[in-house]
């Protein structure tokens, strides 16, 4: 079965072949052996050209590279596309992109070990796997210059997909040699270029592939598909967390014109109609009656005043509820005669609220098998949990992936939640008739997913120098991973990434860190930048009430604990941002600066936020960012990200709340959820360090930082810390 | 009951009841796309189109209500206006999914105040929300073609 899906092997044949893997997968007995990748691939059908699975040559020589993450707005489409034509010396002018069909074998993301995009990584993770890619199609052109030419073959250069030889004169296009290159065996392990080599990686010329199509609504998203014959279906969901259907009458929704029918699934009652009004029209008028019995029925104020009981040390906690410890080392709670600071911080539940609410179009039960039209992030996890519901092999399952109206993390999920909604319908259906499940703004907003809410308990007692000496910290939130198949035995460290390995706990002496995962009835989920979205908060606000006791100067401070964690890129990233804002100048009338720091995702971000406090609330102005992330391989793009990740965590720090009340979603819409609008995006600068480390990630670090650095400057403006997000209540 | 619109300069007859919201007839029925659902209650501008002109929501408006009006959407301006070419040149988009509400909203400011100030842009530009946070690029862009081609208002010189 290995041996089938060869990548090399697959290259080596001059023409496009099928790879059919697996389809000998009938009998248990050929399970034994097989990778789990060979696993979830089973039943696969890829094309795999000469060039391998992420490069396509057309014969006038243009360069399709074929990505295998999503693109949602982080730009990794053209990243990965340059990573290619880099070392495959292409005319990036002529190179396009193009979204890889699911295939966990071809397609995983190597840091994962199967499709999907997160954890910042889609550039990580293909770098090596790109440039050897790119490097080997461009053997394949030398080698095959060189024998058509008859000249050596170190002799020949290739620049902007022209081969040339310049002893002889002789130089041809991609496109005049593919027949040849396509014969050749690509090299296991071409050579790669040096860094100082790179021409294109770097440059302002890697900019993004698909500006126009976005700009003139040409791009094709979930919301757009419109296949022959497709229905399209809303679900009456239940009001609250765990309930479930008991019973419903859909007569009044069977009369409205254009309703073809109503059908119980596992996560409510589905209306399916020939247009969007219609299904919307007829779940208004259903009637469902839903079993309440094991419905969750806490609010968000009970769980915050459990939470803060808890950790506190206050009242029993329920049976196999415990602490579990993240970082421990001395005695914390060893008295001393320096000045405590003590505090609790609170952060609401939080909604991804991307612009396309999710959506899925789904065709069960035609000749062509399960297909899947959407905007899919773990491909691999939807063919899994798709594959339960229809009953087939994984790797059977086709997705085609579609740009996303963005994610945040929301449309990657163990349970492929609206996923398997959309499935469920279209399985009724039948017949593969395609089925768009649409959810309303209100259907996304009520379904859970959340950003859990979590509340920290901080003691840290300082020495006779003004630094930590001792640090006692406590967190309480839910687990994102409980419950999956990635689940940890001990503590899941989403729940605390940011705080554990903070260079500021590792300055520290005596630490005490633990964490408290408890359970209950709302769904909870990465929300971009994971744990840091609350860690980084109270690590960095933290250390300017610190610095402010110590009477030192935050990034002074910062940078002296820094030293005594050998945080060298953290060194590097705070005095880059420090000399582009100008901190040693007073800052302009009326304005104050608040700085943080933080590590995450493999990248190191510094932010200098200037504030200005109008009828009380905090205005952020200009932003200067600096930003370790290894290799840049866009800078403008790596710029892009850390806008508006800096806008999508000034949201977060302003305004963005979920309130649940008994159980249910009590704000629907963004009239209820208010969100950071155009007047008050930031000015934000980058800088990014240069490197020629590996690249990490740019996706998400760029979130964590603002507010906490907001924080800092209403600190310095007003001597007030802010120990609940968000900071204006709605 | 059949609705007659026009729509990017074409008259168009719609089938869809007189109650149903312009968003769902422009997408479901005439096939044009790019003005996208996002809240269905006018509140975050990814459905915005024009109306004579003026931006309108399309997901709150019922299509009965815009017999006889012109209505432009994101495919009626062609891809070449100005506010496009800038979108592409400065990479306004990440997700995009926002970007064709969000230009037409600015090509409305525009038509209406060729050299907006920046508190007319964020004015003009509150009603449409971008979860990826690329204002500060909308808002350049918005700038570029306002310097390019406006002229001076009388309100902006002041």
């Amino acid at each position: 079965m290995n041996s089938r899906v060869d990548q090399a092997a697959a290259r080596s044949g001059a023409t496009r072949r099928g790879l059919v893997v697996g389809t000998a997968l009938v009998s248990g007995a050929l399970l034994v052996g097989c990778s789990p990748a060979d696993l979830m691939s089973a039943g696969a059908k890829t094309e795999v050209g000469a060039f391998g699975p992420f490069i396509r040559i057309a014969a006038d020589g243009a360069v399709t590279v074929v990505s295998k993450h999503i693109e949602f707005g982080q730009g990794s489409h053209a990243g990965l596309a340059a990573i290619v034509a880099e070392e495959l010396d292409a005319d990036w002018s002529r190179v396009s992109v193009e979204q890889s069909p699911a295939n966990s074998k071809l397609y995983a993301n190597t840091l994962m070990g199967v499709q999907g995009t997160g954890g910042s990584t889609a550039i990580a993770n293909s770098w090596m796997q790109l440039r050897k890619a790119g490097a080997a199609a461009r053997a394949m052109f030398t080698g095959a210059a060189a024998a058509a030419w008859k000249v050596p073959e170190a002799e020949i250069t290739v620049k902007d997909s022209v081969v040339s030889h310049v002893a002889s004169g002789k130089s041809a296009g991609f496109g005049d040699l593919i027949q040849g290159a396509a014969a050749i065996k690509p090299p296991a392990e071409p050579s790669l270029k040096a860094p100082e080599a790179f021409t294109l990686i770097g440059t302002d010329r890697v900019r993004r592939k698909d500006s126009l199509a976005k700009s003139t609504g040409q791009a094709r998203y979930t919301q757009d598909v419109n296949l022959a014959g497709m229905l399209t279906a809303v679900v009456a969901h239940a009001p609250r967390f765990g309930a479930k259907v008991s019973g419903f009458d859909a007569a009044e929704a069977r009369k409205v014109a254009g309703v073809v029918d109503v059908i119980e699934i596992p996560t409510g009652v589905a209306v399916v109609a020939k247009s969007t009004w219609a299904a919307i029209q007829g779940r208004n008028v259903l009637k469902v009656t839903w079993d309440e019995s094991k419905a969750e029925g806490r609010g968000s104020a009970e769980l915050e005043a459990q939470y803060t009981d808890w950790a506190a040390g206050k009242g029993a906690l329920p049976d196999k509820l415990k602490w579990e410890s993240f970082e421990s080392r001395g005695d914390a709670a060893a008295a001393g005669e320096g000045e405590v600071f003590e505090a609790t911080f609170d952060f609401p539940f939080l909604a991804h609220a991307s612009m396309e609410p999710m959506n899925c179009v789904a065709q069960v039960g035609g000749k062509g098998g399960t297909k899947l039209t959407f905007a899919s992030q773990s491909q691999t996890i939807d063919q899994i949990n798709t594959a339960r519901i229809v009953g087939a092999l994984p790797g059977s399952i086709q997705i085609e992936t579609l740009f996303a109206g963005g994610s945040f993390g929301r449309r990657a999920n163990f349970q492929s939640d609206f996923v398997a909604e959309c499935v469920q319908i279209a399985k009724k259906v039948g017949k593969g008739t395609p089925v768009k499940l649409i959810w309303t703004r209100e259907d996304d907003m009520a379904a859970g997913y959340f950003r859990p809410l979590t509340h920290h308990r901080v003691r840290v007692r300082l020495d006779k120098d003004g630094y930590p000496a001792t640090w006692t910290h406590r967190v309480v939130t839910q687990s994102l991973m409980k419950g999956s198949p990635l689940a940890p035995r001990g503590f899941d460290a989403t729940t605390v990434e940011g705080a554990m390995g903070s260079p500021y706990l590792k300055a520290t002496p005596a630490v005490d860190g633990q964490v408290l995962m408890p359970e209950n009835g709302v769904p909870v989920l990465w929300w971009r930048s994971v744990g840091a979205t609350h860690t980084a908060y109270v690590m960095e606000h933290t250390l300017d009430h610190l610095a402010k006791k110590a009477g030192k100067d935050p990034v002074a401070y910062r940078l002296t604990l820094f030293e005594k964690a050998g945080a060298a890129r953290h060194i590097a990233v705070l005095k880059l941002a420090a000399e582009k804002a100008g901190w040693d100048k007073p800052a302009p009338a009326g304005v104050t600066r608040g700085v943080a720091v933080h590590e995450c995702f493999g990248s190191v971000v510094a932010q200098i936020a200037e504030v200005r406090l109008v009828d009380g609330n905090p205005k952020v102005g200009r932003v200067v960012t600096a930003i370790d992330c290894g290799t840049a391989i866009s800078p403008d793009q790596i710029a892009a990200q850390i806008e508006g990740g800096t806008c999508f965590g000034l949201s977060a720090a302003l305004h963005d709340e979920m309130i649940i009340k008994a159980g249910a979603v009590d704000r629907k819409n963004f009239d209820a959820y208010p969100v950071l609008r155009h007047s008050e995006a930031p000015k934000v600068e980058t800088y990014i360090l240069p490197s020629t480390n590996p690249p990490s990630g740019v996706g998400e670090p760029g979130v964590p930082v603002i507010a906490p650095a907001v924080a800092n400057a209403v600190l310095a403006a007003t001597g007030t810390g802010t120990f609940r997000l968000p900071m204006i209540r709605a | 009951m059949a609705t007659s619109l026009e729509i990017n300069g074409r008259t168009v007859q719609v089938e869809s009841a007189p109650d149903t919201p312009l968003l769902w007839v422009l997408r479901d029925e005439v096939g044009l796309t790019g003005a996208k659902f996002g809240c269905g209650i006018g509140q975050c501008g990814a459905c915005t189109v024009l109306a004579d002109g003026t931006p309108v929501r399309s997901c709150s408006l019922p299509v009965s209500a815009l017999s006889g009006m012109k209505i432009t959407t994101i495919e009626g301006l062609g891809g070449t206006h100005p506010l496009q070419e800038a979108w592409v040149k400065l990479d306004v988009p990440q997700c995009g999914y926002c970007q064709t509400g969000q230009i037409m909203s600015a090509a409305a400011l525009l038509a209406s105040n060729p050299r907006p100030s920046d508190a007319e842009i964020d004015a003009a530009m509150e009603g449409n929300i971008c979860r990826c946070g690329a204002y500060q690029r909308i808002h350049a862009a918005i700038q570029e073609v306002a310097q390019a081609t406006g002229q001076p208002t009388a309100k902006s010189r002041a």
